[in-house]
């Protein structure tokens, strides 16, 4: 069955990224794929390469990276929203150079995109769970 | 249908919303900080009676977390993340009262 996740909530925060990370790979252990993982509100800080947790911590960051959700086209599937990633300081190359600012800090594993991959999400997915505060 | 409640009963109201709104199919599953209405003195007759009806479930990581595991209401099922998957497969797109 095709699965997609939706996060609304950032990592360390509470426990939303946590549960979807422990629920995607139970999914995919269990045969399902995951169409797309969509981060939304304060979810999208789930996709900062400038996390850094104590060493004896688990990385929400590199979690995600590692379960490596990509499409045919070998585009990543983890999809950051772009209006929520940009008003929070979250940017890929594009979207700094587009505004002018240097440096970006989005997790190579991520891509940023609309709102409307979410909705396409729960189009082409049998199952859409959500997390969140 | 499936509803999941993260909350404590003691922190917000998204449980007894979740139990106000359902039909007599839907199932819940309590998890996060939702587990801890799965204590035995969490005091709510609504959930006790749907439990009895084998229709709530609770999510047997984040119970053992908080410590309640001795004291999970009768009739309340445990289930692990790949039962959590199952449950939404059976039930559909769930419903998530946050």
């Amino acid at each position: 069955m095709k699965f997609s996740i939706q996060i609304n909530e950032g990592p360390y925060q509470h426990q939303a990224s946590d549960s979807a990370y422990q629920f995607a790979k139970a999914a995919i252990a269990a045969g399902h794929e995951i169409f797309r993982v969509f981060f939304y509100h304060d979810g999208v800080n789930n996709a900062s390469r400038f996390t850094m947790p104590p060493q004896d911590d688990r990385n929400v960051i590199n979690q995600w990276a590692e379960l490596d959700i990509k499409n045919a086209d070998g585009e990543p599937e983890l999809v950051v929203c772009i209006a929520a990633a940009l008003r929070r300081g979250m940017l890929d190359e594009s979207e700094a150079s587009k505004n002018g600012i240097e440096g970006n800090n989005i997790h190579p594993a991520f891509r940023i995109s609309g709102l409307g991959q979410l909705i396409e999400a729960g189009i082409q997915s049998d199952r859409l769970v959500v997390f969140g505060d | 249908m499936l509803h999941t409640v993260n909350k404590s009963s003691f922190e917000r109201n998204s449980l007894q919303s979740c139990l106000n709104t359902i039909d007599n199919t839907s199932v819940i599953l309590l998890i996060e900080d939702g587990v801890i209405s799965a204590a035995n003195n969490a005091n709510s007759p609504m959930l006790a009676d749907l439990a009895s009806q084998g229709r709530v479930y609770a999510l047997k990581g984040d119970v053992d977390a908080r410590g309640i595991s001795s004291k999970v209401a009768d009739n309340i099922q445990l289930v692990d993340y790949a039962g959590f998957v199952d449950l939404v497969v059976e039930h559909g797109t769930p419903v998530s009262w946050v």
